[in-house]
């Protein structure tokens, strides 16, 4: 007993620094979203290509799809933009876009000259949306399933591994 | 002189500068005093050291102006703070709620107070049992006729 009480301070002192151990370099940047599991939030937007026309959460229904929140005065979104036409024209994926706190003539000749792989782009100047959606930090995108419901959010850029890891997440999603 | 207090004048208002500014037309002094408070209680989500009072970024302004236009709808605390957390989870709250997750948190500390007062009761309570007052009482009747022994002898000296 008495030498159980001895090696106390020890066994104590090894726990907590494995528990501080655990935490070295773990990402603290990234936030848990609240809103996996939950459907987009209710929006009525116009089109970042044409103002006259609508669009709304139930647009976003139908299939799995991935919802990427970019503008044009943010870097990391040009970076992963090449990826995102790679995944749209040679894998098919459908990629809804929300221009987050842009101007509409900036993004429309961002398109024209990068290429678009969005199957919609929704408008969001004054990012209420993008708010909703509890964005921070563009680029986020979001895995959304047939009925719109959020599964899972990416934040930062999309390369080739990210897309990996989402890849697996959207084909388990068309399976259900 | 003249701009010895032209100095001290501008100095004093240099320190204004440094936090983020709006301009804010509140209702009332109560709505200002409100929005001031939580504004410093809501944690930026981007700059996750600065509340959204402090911060320049532009998502605590969109955060501030969000929180101006609540309050100026009468929403209360507790709309505010959820209007937040739905949106960007608990993390947004300096002061978190209670919760299972957040039990250890809340409790912890007093817990480990409360170990150590326990600790430090034992341990005085077995101090008391092996010195029970008198100085000799551990001794056998052997080493107390030995004592007396040596204190006579120190005596005779």
């Amino acid at each position: 007993m008495r030498r159980l009480i001895v090696i106390l301070p020890l066994v104590l002192f090894v726990a907590l620094g494995l528990f501080l151990w655990n935490g070295i370099g773990k990402d603290t940047k990234t936030l848990p979203s609240p809103l996996i599991g939950k459907p987009v939030p209710e929006f009525s937007l116009s089109a970042l290509l044409d103002e006259q026309k609508t669009i709304t959460a139930a647009d976003l229904k139908g299939r799995p799809a991935l919802l990427n929140v970019w503008a044009t005065w943010c870097p990391t979104c040009k970076q992963e933009h090449a990826q995102l036409n790679r995944m749209a024209r040679d894998e098919g994926v459908t990629i809804y876009g929300v221009n987050y706190k842009d101007d509409r003539a900036k993004a429309k000749i961002w398109l024209d000259k990068y290429m678009n792989p969005y199957a919609l782009n929704i408008y969001d100047p004054d990012g209420h949306l993008g708010l909703n959606l509890g964005v921070y930090g563009a680029p986020e995108t979001f895995l959304l399933d047939a009925q719109g419901i959020i599964r899972y959010k990416h934040v930062g850029a999309i390369d080739q591994r990210v897309w990996g890891e989402l890849r697996q997440k959207m084909k388990q999603l068309e399976v259900n | 002189m003249v701009r010895q207090v032209l100095l001290v004048v501008l100095l004093s208002f240099s320190s204004l500068a440094s936090a983020a500014i709006d301009t804010y037309q509140f209702k009332d002094d109560a709505t200002r005093e409100r929005f001031q408070s939580l504004s410093t209680e809501l944690r930026c989500p981007k700059c996750q050291n600065q509340n959204i009072a402090d911060s320049n970024s532009p998502i605590a302004k969109d955060l501030r102006d969000e929180l101006y236009r609540m309050l100026e709808n009468g929403a209360d605390d507790e709309q505010v703070i959820d209007f937040m957390v739905t949106r960007y989870g608990e993390f947004v709250l300096y002061r978190p709620r209670m919760s299972e997750q957040t039990y250890l948190l809340w409790y912890g500390p007093a817990a480990l107070l409360l170990i150590g007062v326990i600790v430090v009761l034992l341990i005085s309570g077995k101090r008391k049992k092996t010195e029970p007052g008198k100085p000799d009482g551990n001794l056998s009747d052997a080493e107390k006729q030995r004592l007396d022994q040596i204190l006579k002898q120190e005596q005779n000296k």
